[in-house]
Protein backbone atom coordinates (compact mmCIF):
# COMPACT_ATOMS: atom_id res chain seq x y z
CA UNK A 1 0.00 0.00 0.00
CA UNK A 2 1.42 3.24 -0.67
CA UNK A 3 -0.13 5.52 0.39
CA UNK A 4 1.18 9.48 0.71
CA UNK A 5 -0.24 11.57 3.76
CA UNK A 6 -2.47 14.58 2.72
CA UNK A 7 -1.21 18.28 2.57
CA UNK A 8 -2.09 20.17 5.36
CA UNK A 9 -1.31 24.04 5.72
CA UNK A 10 -0.61 25.32 9.03
CA UNK A 11 -1.84 28.35 10.57
CA UNK A 12 -0.31 30.15 14.07
CA UNK A 13 -1.60 32.46 16.57
CA UNK A 14 2.09 34.03 17.64
CA UNK A 15 0.59 35.61 20.79
CA UNK A 16 -3.12 36.76 22.29
CA UNK A 17 -4.57 39.66 20.33
CA UNK A 18 -2.54 38.09 16.99
CA UNK A 19 -4.34 36.74 13.84
CA UNK A 20 -3.40 33.19 13.15
CA UNK A 21 -0.95 33.72 10.66
CA UNK A 22 -0.07 31.25 7.85
CA UNK A 23 3.39 29.50 8.17
CA UNK A 24 3.38 26.31 5.45
CA UNK A 25 2.46 23.17 5.59
CA UNK A 26 2.89 19.28 6.22
CA UNK A 27 1.86 15.64 5.63
CA UNK A 28 0.03 14.01 8.43
CA UNK A 29 -2.60 10.84 8.18
CA UNK A 30 -5.44 12.90 10.33
CA UNK A 31 -6.15 16.15 11.60
CA UNK A 32 -4.78 15.68 15.20
CA UNK A 33 -1.72 14.31 13.87
CA UNK A 34 -1.15 17.23 11.95
CA UNK A 35 -1.53 19.67 14.85
CA UNK A 36 1.38 17.55 16.85
CA UNK A 37 3.61 18.08 13.93
CA UNK A 38 2.77 21.29 13.54
CA UNK A 39 3.53 21.87 17.06
CA UNK A 40 7.35 20.22 16.39
CA UNK A 41 7.84 21.71 12.79
CA UNK A 42 6.78 25.13 13.23
CA UNK A 43 6.91 26.38 17.29
CA UNK A 44 10.12 24.73 18.69
CA UNK A 45 10.71 28.23 20.03
CA UNK A 46 7.50 29.15 21.48
CA UNK A 47 6.72 30.57 17.91
CA UNK A 48 2.80 30.76 18.62
CA UNK A 49 0.15 30.06 21.31
CA UNK A 50 -2.47 28.07 19.41
CA UNK A 51 -2.21 26.53 15.74
CA UNK A 52 -4.66 25.66 13.11
CA UNK A 53 -4.56 23.01 10.54
CA UNK A 54 -6.35 22.94 7.26
CA UNK A 55 -6.38 20.41 4.57
CA UNK A 56 -4.65 21.79 1.81
CA UNK A 57 -7.53 20.73 -0.21
CA UNK A 58 -10.07 22.52 1.63
CA UNK A 59 -9.06 25.89 0.77
CA UNK A 60 -10.27 28.04 -2.23
CA UNK A 61 -8.27 30.98 -3.36
CA UNK A 62 -8.46 33.51 -5.70
CA UNK A 63 -6.58 33.07 -8.88
CA UNK A 64 -4.17 35.73 -10.35
CA UNK A 65 -5.64 36.21 -13.16
CA UNK A 66 -8.54 37.25 -11.64
CA UNK A 67 -6.54 39.60 -9.31
CA UNK A 68 -7.45 42.42 -10.58
CA UNK A 69 -11.12 42.41 -10.87
CA UNK A 70 -11.41 40.43 -7.39
CA UNK A 71 -9.34 43.22 -5.75
CA UNK A 72 -10.26 45.81 -7.76
CA UNK A 73 -13.47 46.99 -5.06
CA UNK A 74 -10.18 47.96 -2.87
CA UNK A 75 -8.06 49.39 -5.32
CA UNK A 76 -10.34 52.47 -5.88
CA UNK A 77 -10.96 53.08 -2.01
CA UNK A 78 -7.62 54.85 -0.79
CA UNK A 79 -9.58 56.67 1.60
CA UNK A 80 -9.77 53.47 3.54
CA UNK A 81 -6.18 53.64 4.17
CA UNK A 82 -4.92 56.35 7.10
CA UNK A 83 -2.06 58.17 4.62
CA UNK A 84 -5.02 59.58 2.27
CA UNK A 85 -5.72 62.23 5.00
CA UNK A 86 -3.13 65.05 5.42
CA UNK A 87 -2.72 66.02 8.76
CA UNK A 88 -0.86 69.12 9.96
CA UNK A 89 2.08 67.80 11.63
CA UNK A 90 2.38 69.79 14.78
CA UNK A 91 -0.86 68.01 15.90
CA UNK A 92 0.04 65.16 18.05
CA UNK A 93 -0.66 61.78 18.48
CA UNK A 94 -2.62 61.02 15.09
CA UNK B 1 -1.06 37.23 -23.55
CA UNK B 2 2.05 34.84 -23.02
CA UNK B 3 3.96 37.70 -23.30
CA UNK B 4 2.00 39.81 -20.96
CA UNK B 5 2.50 37.19 -18.11
CA UNK B 6 5.75 37.29 -18.90
CA UNK B 7 6.21 40.58 -18.97
CA UNK B 8 4.15 40.83 -15.32
CA UNK B 9 6.87 38.06 -13.93
CA UNK B 10 9.82 40.13 -14.96
CA UNK B 11 8.54 43.10 -13.73
CA UNK B 12 7.71 41.45 -10.43
CA UNK B 13 11.27 40.21 -10.32
CA UNK B 14 12.88 43.00 -11.05
CA UNK B 15 11.16 45.12 -8.86
CA UNK B 16 12.15 42.90 -5.47
CA UNK B 17 8.97 42.03 -5.38
CA UNK B 18 8.08 38.33 -4.58
CA UNK B 19 6.56 35.81 -6.99
CA UNK B 20 3.79 33.24 -5.64
CA UNK B 21 2.68 30.06 -5.72
CA UNK B 22 -0.19 31.21 -8.12
CA UNK B 23 1.73 33.14 -10.35
CA UNK B 24 2.27 32.52 -13.94
CA UNK B 25 5.89 31.51 -14.15
CA UNK B 26 8.50 30.10 -16.70
CA UNK B 27 8.94 26.75 -17.02
CA UNK B 28 12.77 27.11 -16.10
CA UNK B 29 12.25 29.08 -13.33
CA UNK B 30 9.87 26.23 -11.81
CA UNK B 31 12.26 23.85 -12.71
CA UNK B 32 15.21 25.34 -11.67
CA UNK B 33 14.10 26.12 -8.14
CA UNK B 34 12.33 23.07 -7.42
CA UNK B 35 16.05 21.38 -8.10
CA UNK B 36 17.55 24.04 -5.86
CA UNK B 37 15.16 24.08 -3.05
CA UNK B 38 14.96 19.68 -2.98
CA UNK B 39 18.90 19.60 -2.98
CA UNK B 40 18.85 22.64 -0.28
CA UNK B 41 16.06 20.39 1.67
CA UNK B 42 17.98 17.26 1.57
CA UNK B 43 21.14 18.52 2.58
CA UNK B 44 19.46 19.96 6.31
CA UNK B 45 18.03 16.31 6.07
CA UNK B 46 20.98 14.11 4.95
CA UNK B 47 23.22 17.13 7.67
CA UNK B 48 21.45 15.23 10.47
CA UNK B 49 23.60 12.04 9.97
CA UNK B 50 27.38 13.25 10.31
CA UNK B 51 26.12 15.25 13.90
CA UNK B 52 23.86 12.23 14.43
CA UNK B 53 26.70 10.32 15.11
CA UNK B 54 27.85 11.82 18.15
CA UNK B 55 24.52 12.33 19.98
CA UNK B 56 24.87 9.16 21.92
CA UNK B 57 28.67 9.59 22.88
CA UNK B 58 28.00 13.77 24.00
CA UNK B 59 30.29 14.33 27.23
CA UNK B 60 27.67 15.88 29.35
CA UNK B 61 23.81 16.14 29.38
CA UNK B 62 23.77 19.69 28.32
CA UNK B 63 25.59 19.06 25.16
CA UNK B 64 23.74 16.48 24.60
CA UNK B 65 20.66 18.51 24.38
CA UNK B 66 22.07 21.50 22.44
CA UNK B 67 23.23 18.69 20.20
CA UNK B 68 19.95 17.07 20.20
CA UNK B 69 17.80 20.72 19.65
CA UNK B 70 20.42 21.15 16.43
CA UNK B 71 19.53 18.08 15.00
CA UNK B 72 16.15 18.42 15.09
CA UNK B 73 16.29 22.24 14.17
CA UNK B 74 17.92 20.81 10.90
CA UNK B 75 15.24 18.18 10.14
CA UNK B 76 12.27 21.17 10.30
CA UNK B 77 14.89 23.49 7.81
CA UNK B 78 14.39 20.16 5.56
CA UNK B 79 10.60 20.02 6.16
CA UNK B 80 10.05 23.68 5.43
CA UNK B 81 12.09 23.26 1.95
CA UNK B 82 10.06 20.55 1.42
CA UNK B 83 7.39 22.48 1.74
CA UNK B 84 8.32 24.97 0.03
CA UNK B 85 9.04 22.57 -3.08
CA UNK B 86 5.16 21.57 -2.86
CA UNK B 87 4.09 24.76 -3.70
CA UNK B 88 5.84 24.99 -7.16
CA UNK B 89 4.01 20.93 -7.95
CA UNK B 90 6.88 19.04 -6.60
CA UNK B 91 5.92 15.67 -5.01
CA UNK B 92 7.23 14.93 -1.50
CA UNK B 93 7.46 10.98 -2.17
CA UNK B 94 8.86 11.46 -5.43
CA UNK B 95 11.77 14.11 -4.05
CA UNK B 96 12.79 11.35 -0.77
CA UNK B 97 13.10 8.63 -4.00
CA UNK B 98 15.12 10.91 -5.92
CA UNK B 99 17.59 11.29 -3.22
CA UNK B 100 17.62 7.51 -2.12
CA UNK B 101 18.32 6.77 -5.65
CA UNK B 102 21.09 8.73 -6.29
CA UNK B 103 19.24 11.38 -8.75
CA UNK B 104 19.01 14.32 -7.01
CA UNK B 105 22.16 15.85 -4.99
CA UNK B 106 22.73 17.24 -1.37
CA UNK B 107 25.55 18.79 -0.21
CA UNK B 108 29.00 17.33 -0.44
CA UNK B 109 30.36 18.84 2.94
CA UNK B 110 28.05 15.58 4.25
CA UNK B 111 30.13 12.85 2.57
CA UNK B 112 32.93 13.89 5.43
CA UNK B 113 32.85 11.61 8.53
CA UNK B 114 33.02 12.98 11.76
CA UNK B 115 36.01 11.69 14.13
CA UNK B 116 36.21 13.32 17.06
CA UNK B 117 33.59 15.34 19.68
CA UNK B 118 35.24 18.24 18.07
CA UNK B 119 34.15 17.57 14.82
CA UNK B 120 30.57 18.74 15.95
CA UNK B 121 32.41 22.33 17.39
CA UNK B 122 33.94 22.87 14.13
CA UNK B 123 30.81 21.84 12.26
CA UNK B 124 28.77 24.45 14.38
CA UNK B 125 30.95 27.21 13.55
CA UNK B 126 32.73 26.37 10.27
CA UNK B 127 29.81 23.63 8.20
CA UNK B 128 26.78 25.90 9.90
CA UNK B 129 28.77 29.32 9.36
CA UNK B 130 29.18 29.04 5.90
CA UNK B 131 25.75 27.42 5.24
CA UNK B 132 24.54 31.14 7.19
CA UNK B 133 26.89 33.05 4.40
CA UNK B 134 24.87 31.43 1.68
CA UNK B 135 21.67 31.83 3.06
CA UNK B 136 21.52 35.09 4.76
CA UNK B 137 20.99 36.27 0.95
CA UNK B 138 18.32 34.10 0.36
CA UNK B 139 15.82 35.43 2.46
CA UNK B 140 15.73 38.24 -0.33
CA UNK B 141 15.16 35.58 -3.39
CA UNK B 142 12.29 36.11 -5.86
CA UNK B 143 10.76 33.05 -4.77
CA UNK B 144 7.81 33.77 -1.31
CA UNK B 145 7.60 30.22 -0.28
CA UNK B 146 11.58 29.94 -0.30
CA UNK B 147 12.53 33.58 0.81
CA UNK B 148 9.69 32.74 3.55
CA UNK B 149 11.55 29.26 4.25
CA UNK B 150 14.99 31.24 4.67
CA UNK B 151 14.02 33.82 7.02
CA UNK B 152 13.09 30.83 9.39
CA UNK B 153 16.12 28.87 9.05
CA UNK B 154 18.29 32.05 9.46
CA UNK B 155 17.03 32.39 12.19
CA UNK B 156 17.46 29.68 13.91
CA UNK B 157 21.51 28.97 12.33
CA UNK B 158 22.94 31.74 14.60
CA UNK B 159 21.98 29.48 17.29
CA UNK B 160 23.81 26.57 15.71
CA UNK B 161 27.03 28.28 14.62
CA UNK B 162 27.12 30.06 18.36
CA UNK B 163 26.89 26.92 19.81
CA UNK B 164 29.63 25.31 18.14
CA UNK B 165 32.09 28.06 18.75
CA UNK B 166 30.92 28.27 22.53
CA UNK B 167 31.94 24.52 22.58
CA UNK B 168 35.64 24.81 20.59
CA UNK B 169 36.36 28.11 23.48
CA UNK B 170 35.43 25.19 26.49
CA UNK B 171 37.94 22.51 24.46
CA UNK B 172 40.31 25.28 23.94
CA UNK B 173 40.39 26.05 27.85
CA UNK B 174 41.17 22.46 28.27
CA UNK B 175 43.91 20.47 28.50
CA UNK B 176 46.72 19.85 25.77
CA UNK B 177 44.76 17.07 24.12
CA UNK B 178 41.79 18.61 23.76
CA UNK B 179 43.42 21.87 21.72
CA UNK B 180 45.01 19.39 19.52
CA UNK B 181 41.49 17.79 18.49
CA UNK B 182 40.23 21.08 17.93
CA UNK B 183 43.18 22.29 15.46
CA UNK B 184 42.82 18.76 13.71
CA UNK B 185 39.37 19.16 13.23
CA UNK B 186 39.60 22.22 11.91
CA UNK B 187 42.44 21.15 9.22
CA UNK B 188 39.79 18.52 8.25
CA UNK B 189 36.88 21.15 7.62
CA UNK B 190 38.33 24.21 6.73
CA UNK B 191 38.87 23.10 2.83
CA UNK B 192 35.77 21.37 2.23
CA UNK B 193 34.06 23.81 4.38
CA UNK B 194 35.20 26.59 1.59
CA UNK B 195 33.87 24.22 -1.34
CA UNK B 196 30.27 24.83 0.33
CA UNK B 197 30.27 27.91 -2.14
CA UNK B 198 30.61 25.68 -4.99
CA UNK B 199 33.06 25.88 -8.27
CA UNK B 200 35.28 28.87 -8.89
CA UNK B 201 32.74 31.42 -10.69
CA UNK B 202 34.17 31.06 -14.11
CA UNK B 203 33.63 27.06 -14.05
CA UNK B 204 29.87 28.43 -12.55
CA UNK B 205 27.21 27.15 -15.00
CA UNK B 206 23.49 28.73 -14.70
CA UNK B 207 24.87 31.87 -12.75
CA UNK B 208 24.15 34.37 -14.49
CA UNK B 209 20.25 33.05 -15.06
CA UNK B 210 19.72 32.05 -11.88
CA UNK B 211 21.18 35.98 -11.00
CA UNK B 212 18.38 37.69 -12.97
CA UNK B 213 15.87 35.39 -11.31
CA UNK B 214 16.95 36.53 -8.16
CA UNK B 215 17.14 32.60 -6.91
CA UNK B 216 21.23 33.16 -6.57
CA UNK B 217 22.08 36.73 -5.25
CA UNK B 218 25.74 36.24 -5.05
CA UNK B 219 28.42 34.81 -6.80
CA UNK B 220 29.81 31.47 -5.48
CA UNK B 221 33.59 33.16 -5.30
CA UNK B 222 31.91 36.46 -3.74
CA UNK B 223 30.35 34.30 -0.84
CA UNK B 224 33.74 32.28 -0.27
CA UNK B 225 35.27 35.48 -0.02
CA UNK B 226 32.89 36.86 2.62
CA UNK B 227 33.01 33.87 4.73
CA UNK B 228 36.61 33.83 4.68
CA UNK B 229 36.67 37.42 5.44
CA UNK B 230 34.28 36.62 8.80
CA UNK B 231 36.41 33.68 9.93
CA UNK B 232 39.78 34.69 10.21
CA UNK B 233 39.14 36.73 13.36
CA UNK B 234 36.91 34.29 14.71
CA UNK B 235 39.80 31.58 14.14
CA UNK B 236 42.02 33.90 15.94
CA UNK B 237 40.56 34.77 19.36
CA UNK B 238 39.52 31.02 19.25
CA UNK B 239 43.68 30.56 19.08
CA UNK B 240 43.43 27.91 16.08
CA UNK B 241 45.27 28.46 12.08
CA UNK B 242 43.33 27.44 9.10
CA UNK B 243 45.29 25.28 7.06
CA UNK B 244 46.24 27.84 4.33
CA UNK B 245 49.99 28.92 3.98
CA UNK B 246 48.91 31.44 1.43
CA UNK B 247 46.05 33.26 3.88
CA UNK B 248 47.18 36.49 4.46
CA UNK B 249 45.18 40.17 4.63
CA UNK B 250 46.02 42.21 1.64
CA UNK B 251 45.87 45.34 2.44
CA UNK B 252 44.77 46.66 -1.09
CA UNK B 253 41.95 44.74 -1.47
CA UNK B 254 41.23 44.99 1.88
CA UNK B 255 40.51 41.27 1.99
CA UNK B 256 41.60 38.04 3.08
CA UNK B 257 43.89 36.40 -0.36
CA UNK B 258 43.78 32.73 0.47
CA UNK B 259 44.73 29.51 -1.52
CA UNK B 260 42.42 27.38 -4.01
CA UNK B 261 40.68 24.51 -2.28
CA UNK B 262 41.26 21.03 -3.98
CA UNK B 263 38.62 21.42 -6.89
CA UNK B 264 39.85 17.29 -8.10
CA UNK B 265 38.71 16.03 -4.36
CA UNK B 266 35.34 18.38 -4.93
CA UNK B 267 34.42 16.82 -7.83
CA UNK B 268 35.37 12.98 -6.77
CA UNK B 269 33.01 13.58 -3.69
CA UNK B 270 30.25 15.39 -5.95
CA UNK B 271 30.24 12.14 -7.84
CA UNK B 272 29.96 9.86 -4.95
CA UNK B 273 33.50 8.97 -4.55
CA UNK B 274 33.69 10.73 -0.53
CA UNK B 275 34.51 8.71 2.64
CA UNK B 276 30.48 8.63 3.53
CA UNK B 277 28.79 8.85 0.32
CA UNK B 278 27.06 5.42 0.19
CA UNK B 279 26.85 4.92 4.01
CA UNK B 280 24.68 8.38 4.11
CA UNK B 281 22.50 7.61 1.66
CA UNK B 282 21.95 3.94 2.85
CA UNK B 283 21.26 5.02 5.91
CA UNK B 284 18.65 7.65 4.49
CA UNK B 285 17.28 4.84 2.69
CA UNK B 286 16.75 2.36 5.53
CA UNK B 287 15.24 4.83 7.88
CA UNK B 288 12.57 5.16 5.10
CA UNK B 289 11.67 1.78 4.38
CA UNK B 290 11.76 0.83 8.24
CA UNK B 291 9.61 3.48 8.20
CA UNK B 292 6.90 2.11 6.06
CA UNK B 293 4.73 0.20 8.46
CA UNK B 294 4.54 3.54 10.64
CA UNK B 295 3.54 5.30 7.57
CA UNK B 296 0.78 2.63 6.69
CA UNK B 297 -0.21 1.89 9.93
CA UNK B 298 -0.77 5.53 10.54
CA UNK B 299 -3.45 6.06 7.20
CA UNK B 300 -5.39 2.90 8.06
CA UNK B 301 -6.02 4.39 11.73
CA UNK B 302 -6.99 7.61 9.68
CA UNK B 303 -8.76 5.72 7.63
CA UNK B 304 -11.08 3.63 10.17
CA UNK B 305 -11.34 6.94 12.44
CA UNK B 306 -13.02 9.03 9.69
CA UNK B 307 -15.62 5.85 8.92
CA UNK B 308 -16.29 6.18 12.62
CA UNK B 309 -16.70 9.68 12.67
CA UNK B 310 -18.75 9.03 9.54
CA UNK B 311 -21.37 6.32 11.18
CA UNK B 312 -21.81 8.41 14.23
FE1 LIG C 1 19.99 23.93 8.69
FE1 LIG D 1 22.32 24.35 10.97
Amino acid sequence: MSTSWPLWEVFVRGKRGLNHVHVGSLHAPDAEMALRNARDVYTRRNEGVSIWVVPAAAITASSPDEKDPFFAPAGDKVYRHPTFYAIPEDVPHL
Amino acid sequence: MADDLELRFERTVQAESRIEPRDWMPDGYRKTLIRQIAQHAHSEIIGMQPEGNWISRAPSLRRKAILLAKVQDEAGHGLYLYSATETLGADREDLTTKLIEGRQKYSSIFNYPTLTFADVGVIGWLVDGAAICNQVPLCRTSYGPYARAMIRICKEESFHQRQGYELLMTMMRGTQQQRDMVQDSVNRWWWPALMMFGPPDAESTNTEQSMAWRIKRDTNDELRQKFVNMSVPQAEALGVAFPDPELKWNEERGQYDFGSPDWDEFWQVVKGGGVCNEQRIAHRRKAHEDGAWVREAAAAHAAKQAVKEGAA
